[in-house]
């Protein structure tokens, strides 16, 4: 217990007084996350939708198929991206292993699936609703996708979350394909389990609590921003009645 | 508002042995009949009768399972874009009121000058100025409503579909909506609607429809439909008599299927 204690008191005061090394950590880790976020965003907003609006041949597969993708073992996607990396890799030339750049690409993987499937539920949803409008505008799907994009984007923020929630708690694929060298490709999850096998719990623990204060900031940021816009856009949780059919008398 | 239309009209518009088919039941059954440019036509009949399908039919949103749908004036033109809808449930985006009509005249490839041009129009004529600015989805029944008419409004439609466009509107929205319709048809649209109100039917048609089960049991000029329908079962829809709530189908001869 005093173990704990200790390591407790010493976290702390590694955070207060913002230890370089930690920072260090908590800065790539920031920017290997977000940086595969946003190219998971860029790739599964448009993918998701059109998964929604189109229609075709083994279009319920794919759709099934992204749906378990969302479930993707991190270490099975480390090892994937770590055979295709690795020297003798198909993409071993780039010369990849190892660099912050591989644990981007093994995370937007992980993460492309969870914007896309979250995506195609939400412009699926809405597209149920506008369809009919649009298409007595003119509108096909393919008009569709960008008015909807934007229609939906408070509910498209959440799958946005969702992704960074992924990308920041995994360990596995950045572990593999980053090889949690110190300086170099050493991010919070894998410095965490690293101090914990070394038994430097202060350090583990510092990291584990920067690491739940930014996941809780960057969410309760995100939900205060929705909330606001959409308050802007709807006038609250206030639900307009829906016109129901007269009752005939 | 001037100009609604745009060249020559696409009416008339022939329904030739029209019927539907969904999950298994037929719901419009075979109806033929020709829509001329000019008169209002109001589809009146009980809930379920099929009027909003006889509309989307007519729109082209959906197919019919046999028979045809011809503008007879389109000559080889696209009907669609002729022609606008108002539904049941307005259909809001998520954007602005101004947005919501400015999205409908982009998709019709209106020039963005003339968009704000007519956008400013209408929303001026249906009294909703004041609310330009204000998301769409805060706006009350009524004033959505009166949103998706304006959005039609602005297209400039030759043929205009409206169904139940006052349905759980109050006396003064009802009024207001009304005089929107007018004011629409004033500048040359042919109106398209339908109604359970049957002091609106005579208001606003000088044309009705009857459908009773996915047939189009009557269609006569509105002075002699209200003097006194031909068919039975249109004279005790009007006197307001249920019946819908005539169970067997035997006793119930004209929908025989
Ligand atoms: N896509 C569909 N699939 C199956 N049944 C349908 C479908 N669309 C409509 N129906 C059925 O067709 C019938 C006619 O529907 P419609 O909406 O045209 O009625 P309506 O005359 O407009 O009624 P209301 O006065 O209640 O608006 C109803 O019984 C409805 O349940
Ligand atoms: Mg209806």
């Amino acid at each position: 217990m005093t173990d704990f204690g200790d390591a407790f008191t010493t976290a702390l005061s590694l955070v207060v007084t913002l230890d370089p090394d930690l920072a260090e950590i908590v800065g790539l880790s920031l920017r290997v996350s977000l940086g595969a976020v946003a190219v998971a965003t860029v790739i599964g907003l448009p993918a998701g939708a059109a998964l929604a609006l189109f229609r075709f041949p083994g279009r319920h597969g794919a759709v099934i198929l992204l749906n378990a993708l969302m479930g993707l073992p991190p270490v099975v996607v480390g090892l994937i991206v770590y055979l295709l990396l690795s020297r003798a890799g198909p993409l071993g030339v780039l010369g990849l292993l190892f660099t912050p750049t591989a644990m981007v690409i093994a995370q937007v993987l992980l993460v492309a699936p969870i914007v896309a499937a979250l995506t195609r539920q939400v412009i699926e949803d809405l597209w149920a609703e506008y369809e009919e409008q649009l298409k007595s505008l003119g509108a096909g799907p393919g008009r569709a996708l960008g008015m909807l994009l934007w229609d939906g984007r408070f509910s498209l923020l959440t799958a946005v979350l969702a992704g960074f929630g992924r990308a920041s708690a995994e360990v596995g694929a950045v572990m593999i394909v980053g090889g949690n060298i110190d300086h170099v490709t050493r991010v919070m999850t894998t410095a965490i389990a690293l101090e914990v096998s070394k038994g430097d719990l202060a350090l583990a623990l510092g990291l584990g609590l920067i690491l739940i204060v930014l996941s809780v900031s960057v969410n309760g940021a995100a939900f205060l921003l929705k909330e606001a816009a959409e308050r802007s856009q709807t006038g609250g949780p206030r639900q307009v009645p829906r016109g129901e059919d007269p009752a005939l008398p | 508002m001037t100009d609604a239309v745009n060249g020559a009209s696409i009416l008339p518009l022939d329904l030739a042995g029209v019927s539907f088919a969904a999950g298994g039941r037929r719901l419009i059954k075979d109806v033929t009949c020709t829509f001329e440019a000019g008169p209002r036509t109001a589809v009146i009949g009980p809930n379920g009768a099929g009027k909003s399908l006889l509309l989307r039919l007519c729109h082209g949103l959906i197919a019919p399972a046999a028979g045809r749908v011809v503008w007879r004036g389109a000559r080889g033109r696209d009907p669609a874009p002729f022609q606008a809808m108002v539904f049941q449930r307005p259909v809001m985006l998520r954007r602005s009121v101004t947005a919501n009509v400015d999205a409908a005249l982009a998709l019709r490839g209106v020039p963005r000058p003339e968009r704000r041009a007519r956008t400013a129009e209408v929303l001026e004529r249906t009294g909703l100025a004041r609310f330009a600015h204000q998301p769409a989805r805060v706006l009350s029944f009524g004033e959505q409503q009166k949103l998706a008419l304006a959005r039609a409004w602005a297209l400039r439609p030759q043929v205009l579909f409206l169904d139940e466009p006052t349905a759980s509107l109050d006396p003064a929205a009802t009024h207001a909506v009304e005089e929107i319709i007018d004011a629409i048809r004033g500048a040359g649209t042919r109106i398209l609607m339908t109604t359970h109100d049957l002091g609106q039917a005579r208001r606003m048609a000088d044309e009705i429809v009857f459908l009773h089960r996915g047939r189009m049991l009557e269609k006569a000029p509105a002075a002699d439909f209200f003097a006194g329908p031909r068919n039975d079962l249109a004279q005790a829809f009007v006197r307001g008599e249920l019946l819908w709530w005539r169970k067997r189908p035997s006793r119930d001869p004209a929908t025989e299927p």
